[in-house]
C-alpha cells in the first residue's frame, strides 16, 4: 500500500503541479495500489435531505467524527412563502425539518433551520459565512457542490451513502479524476452574465463533455469575474458531467474570504494566505485536456431543450434537429422540442412565457438580485414572477437596499430563501405545459414539476422576460 | 449490502441519451422513508401519463421485460442530481446491474454503495447489446463480476473494468464505513499532521445563530 503522505509531497515539490494535484496530494490519507485514494474532508455541508445517512449511523451505532467541520442548513424542502414552521401545511416536510433539527442537535453540528438568520441554500451559505475556504476539500449531498470551487476549493457532490461515510469518518474514497483546463480569453461583452458564460461552455463541450474530469476555469474572462460570478460558473460544472469545477484563488478570492465569520483571522489568516498563494497551477504543469474558448464572442444565452447543453444565443432561432451533429442528438432534440412545445426555426425571442423564477444556488446572490432589479425597476411584470433570495443574509441585504420594494412594485413576488422552483421539492412547482424562464441550473423533463417547460437563463434575461411576457434580450432593457 | 457475484437476468433497454436522475425518480418521491420501498417510483413519469395510465411504449411497462435485473442504457446515463433515491428505485425494482457507454459520476458511486454493479462498455458494444435485446425481447444476459465480463445473448463475452476496492465490496457485500474504520489509525495520524500544517482550518468555530 503506497503512502503518499507529506514526505512524498515534499519529494515532488520540484515537479510542476496543477491546482487539482496540489489539493489532492494535500488530502491523501492513503492510496491503494488499485487506484482508490482515501481523502481527508475539511468541510462537509448537510441539508434536511439527510435523514437516511443519519439513520444509517444510528443503525451502525456510529457518531459524527468531526461535528465542528460539518455545517447544516435547511434548503431543499423548506417553504418559501413563509418563514414560520407554524404555517407548515405539509406534515411530511415538517417532519423532515424537525428530524434535521434533531439530528444536528444530537450530534453537536452547527446548523440553521427554517427562520434562522443564517438559513439559506447550502451553496450560498457556505461561501457567505467563510465556511468554504481555498485549498480545502468540501463535500455535500448535492450535485451542485462544485459551486464552492469558485473559492479554489475541490468541492464535489456525493450521494446519501457517502454522506454517512463522511459523517462517520471525515474521509471519502475517490478514484483520481482527470483534469481539464477551460480557458476563456478576451472580455465579456455588454449584457453578458456569468450564467451566459457557463451555458456557452456547456453548449461547447456537451452535457457529458467533462465526465470523469475536474475542470479548472481560467483566462481573462474568469479573472475579471467577482466571486459571485465565479460561483455561478462553477455551480453548473456538473451539467457538463464534471466531478468538480474550480478557479485558482487570487486576490479577488482573498478579499472575499477576509472577515467572514468562519474564515481564519489574525495569524491564522497570515498563515493561510501564505499557503493559498501557492495553490495556483505551476508553469509547465500538464492537464489531461485543455479547451480554449473565445470569451468575447459569448452572448446572452437561453436553453430551448431538456438539458443545459441544448442552448442557443438569445437572438437565434430554435435549431433544426436534422442539423444536429449526430443522429442520437437529433433524436434527442426532436423529443426535447416535442416536450417543450416548440417548433424548429422559431425565433427564441418570440416564445411566450408563463412564469419567471429568479433564485437557486446558481443565481440568487445579491449581485444577481441587483442586476435583475435594475431591469425590473419602474416596469411591470406581465407574467407571474418570483424572486427567492439565496439566503436569509442575502434577503436582509436586498431589503436594506430596497430591492424587495423594486421587485414588489414591479409585480414580482418576494419570497423566502430555499431551493424552491429549481427542484420543486417544497411544492413550488410549475404546472404541466407551462413555460418558465428560470435562473436555475436544470431544464430536465419534469424538473420544475410534471410536464413543466424550463428555459434556463441569467437573472437579467429572466427579469427582462418577466417584463416582456416572452423570452427577452436583457440588452433591450437598459435600466429605466 | 447484498453481495453481487454473477447474475443472469432479463435485460431491459433504455435508449435515451443523458437520462438524468430526475427521470429515474422525480423529486416529489424523495421524501419517502427509505424503508418504505422505492420500486413504484422507478421512471414514474415515463411509465405513467398525466391521467395516471401506463404508457405502453415505455420498455418497463412491457410484460416481456417484467422482472428485469439488468438495465442497458445509453451515453451519460444517471447524470444530474446526486439523489441516491434513483439507485434505491432501481434496486427495489430488481435491477442489479446498469450497463451504459458512460454514467453520471455520482450515480456510478451511488450504485456501488447499494449492491448495483455499474458497467461501462464502448458505445458500439452497448448499442449492439441494446439491439440484441430488442431483437429478442425478454432475452437474458449474464454478468460475471469475478471474471469481469458480460455475456451477450449470442454468447459473445465483453470484458469490463472495475476498481479493485469496489469489486471487493460488491463481491463480499462489504460496508464501506466498516472498511474505512480499519484505517482509523492512519486517519488519526493524518489529521494530527494535517492540523499542524493547516492550523487555520481548525480554529474554534463561533457559535451559529
Amino acid at each position: 500500500m503506497a503512502q503518499p503522505g507529506r514526505e512524498e509531497a515534499q519529494d515532488s515539490v520540484m515537479r510542476p503541479r496543477t491546482l487539482f494535484e496540489k489539493i489532492w496530494d494535500d488530502h491523501a490519507v492513503l492510496a491503494l495500489e488499485s487506484g482508490e485514494t482515501l481523502l481527508y474532508v475539511d468541510r462537509h455541508i448537510i441539508h434536511e435531505g439527510s435523514a437516511t445517512p443519519f439513520e444509517r449511523l444510528k443503525d451502525a451505532k456510529l457518531g459524527v467524527a468531526e461535528p465542528a467541520q460539518t455545517l447544516g442548513t435547511a434548503d431543499h424542502y423548506v417553504p418559501t412563502t413563509h418563514a414560520s414552521k407554524d404555517l407548515f401545511d405539509n406534515p411530511e416536510i415538517l417532519r423532515m425539518v424537525q428530524q434535521f433539527e434533531a439530528n444536528i442537535a444530537a450530534h453537536g453540528i452547527t446548523g440553521f433551520s427554517l427562520g434562522a438568520p443564517d438559513q439559506g441554500i447550502v451553496h450560498v451559505v457556505g461561501p457567505e459565512l467563510g465556511f468554504t475556504l481555498p485549498g480545502t476539500i468540501l463535500v455535500c449531498g448535492d450535485s451542485h457542490t462544485s459551486t464552492h470551487g469558485a473559492l479554489g476549493a475541490l468541492a464535489f457532490g456525493i450521494g446519501a451513502s457517502e454522506v454517512a461515510h463522511v459523517l462517520a469518518t471525515q474521509t471519502i474514497w475517490q478514484r483520481r479524476p482527470r483534469t481539464m483546463r477551460i480557458a476563456l480569453s478576451g472580455h465579456r461583452s455588454r449584457g453578458v452574465e456569468a450564467k451566459d458564460v457557463i451555458l456557452a461552455i456547456i453548449g461547447t463541450i456537451g452535457s457529458d463533455g467533462a465526465t470523469g474530469h475536474v475542470i479548472e476555469y481560467a483566462g481573462s474572462i474568469i479573472e475579471e469575474m467577482d466571486i459571485e460570478e465565479r460561483l455561478t460558473v462553477c455551480n453548473m460544472s456538473i451539467e457538463a458531467g464534471a466531478r468538480a469545477g474550480f478557479v485558482a484563488p487570487d486576490d479577488t478570492t482573498f478579499a472575499y474570504v477576509r472577515g467572514r465569520r468562519y474564515a481564519p483571522a489574525g495569524q491564522g489568516l497570515d498563515q493561510a494566505l501564505h499557503a493559498w498563494r501557492g495553490l495556483p497551477t505551476d508553469a509547465g504543469a500538464r492537464y489531461d485536456r485543455t479547451v480554449d474558448i473565445d470569451g468575447a464572442r459569448i452572448e446572452p444565452m437561453v436553453t430551448w431543450g431538456t438539458n443545459p447543453e441544448m442552448n442557443a444565443t438569445i437572438g437565434s432561432r430554435i435549431p433544426q434537429p436534422a442539423e444536429m451533429p449526430t443522429a442520437a442528438k437529433g433524436n434527442a432534440a426532436t423529443q426535447a422540442l416535442h416536450y417543450m412545445g416548440l417548433a424548429p426555426g422559431t425565433p427564441l425571442r418570440d416564445v411566450p412565457v408563463d412564469i419567471v423564477f429568479i433564485g437557486s444556488c446558481t443565481n440568487s446572490r445579491i449581485g444577481d438580485l441587483r442586476r435583475a432589479a435594475a431591469i425590473a425597476r419602474g416596469r411591470q411584470a406581465r407574467v407571474t414572477a418570483i424572486v427567492s433570495p439565496g439566503s436569509a443574509a442575502v434577503a436582509r441585504q436586498a431589503e436594506a437596499e430596497g430591492l424587495d420594494r423594486i421587485f414588489i412594485e414591479a409585480g414580482f413576488q418576494w419570497r423566502r430563501p430555499g431551493c424552491s422552483y429549481c427542484v420543486g421539492m417544497n411544492g413550488d412547482l410549475v404546472d404541466a405545459g407551462k413555460r418558465c424562464v428560470s435562473t436555475s441550473n436544470r431544464n430536465f423533463v419534469g424538473r420544475q414539476g410534471k410536464g413543466s417547460r424550463t428555459h434556463l437563463a441569467s437573472p437579467t434575461t429572466a427579469a427582462a422576460s418577466a417584463i416582456a411576457g416572452r423570452i427577452a434580450d436583457p440588452r433591450e432593457f437598459a435600466a429605466a | 449490502m447484498e453481495k453481487f457475484e454473477t447474475l443472469t437476468a432479463v435485460a431491459v433497454p433504455i435508449d435515451g441519451v443523458n437520462v438524468d436522475t430526475d427521470q429515474i425518480i422525480p423529486a416529489r418521491f424523495l421524501r419517502t422513508p427509505r424503508k418504505q420501498g422505492y420500486a413504484g417510483f422507478l421512471f414514474h413519469d415515463c411509465r405513467v401519463d398525466q391521467q395516471g395510465r401506463a404508457i405502453p411504449d415505455f420498455a418497463l411497462n412491457q410484460a416481456v421485460y417484467a422482472g428485469a435485473g439488468i438495465l442497458v442504457g445509453n451515453t451519460n446515463f444517471g447524470c444530474g442530481s446526486s439523489r441516491e433515491g434513483a439507485v434505491y428505485a432501481l434496486r427495489d425494482y430488481g435491477i442489479r446491474c446498469v450497463i451504459a457507454p458512460s454514467l453520471g459520476d455520482i450515480f456510478h458511486n451511488n450504485c456501488l454503495k447499494n449492491g448495483v454493479l455499474p458497467i461501462r462498455l464502448t458505445d458500439a458494444t452497448v448499442a449492439a447489446l441494446r439491439d440484441a435485446i430488442k431483437a429478442r425481447p425478454g432475452t437474458r444476459v449474464t454478468v460475471d463480476l469475478p471474471a469481469q465480463f458480460v455475456e451477450f445473448p449470442n454468447g459473445e463475452r465483453h470484458k469490463f473494468a472495475i476498481d479493485a476496492l469496489n469489486k471487493r465490496c460488491l463481491l463480499e457485500g462489504l460496508d464501506d464505513i466498516a472498511l474505512t474504520q480499519r484505517h482509523a489509525g492512519e486517519i488519526a495520524a493524518f489529521k494530527e499532521a494535517y492540523k499542524r500544517r493547516r492550523p487555520w482550518l481548525f480554529q474554534p468555530a463561533p457559535a451559529g445563530r
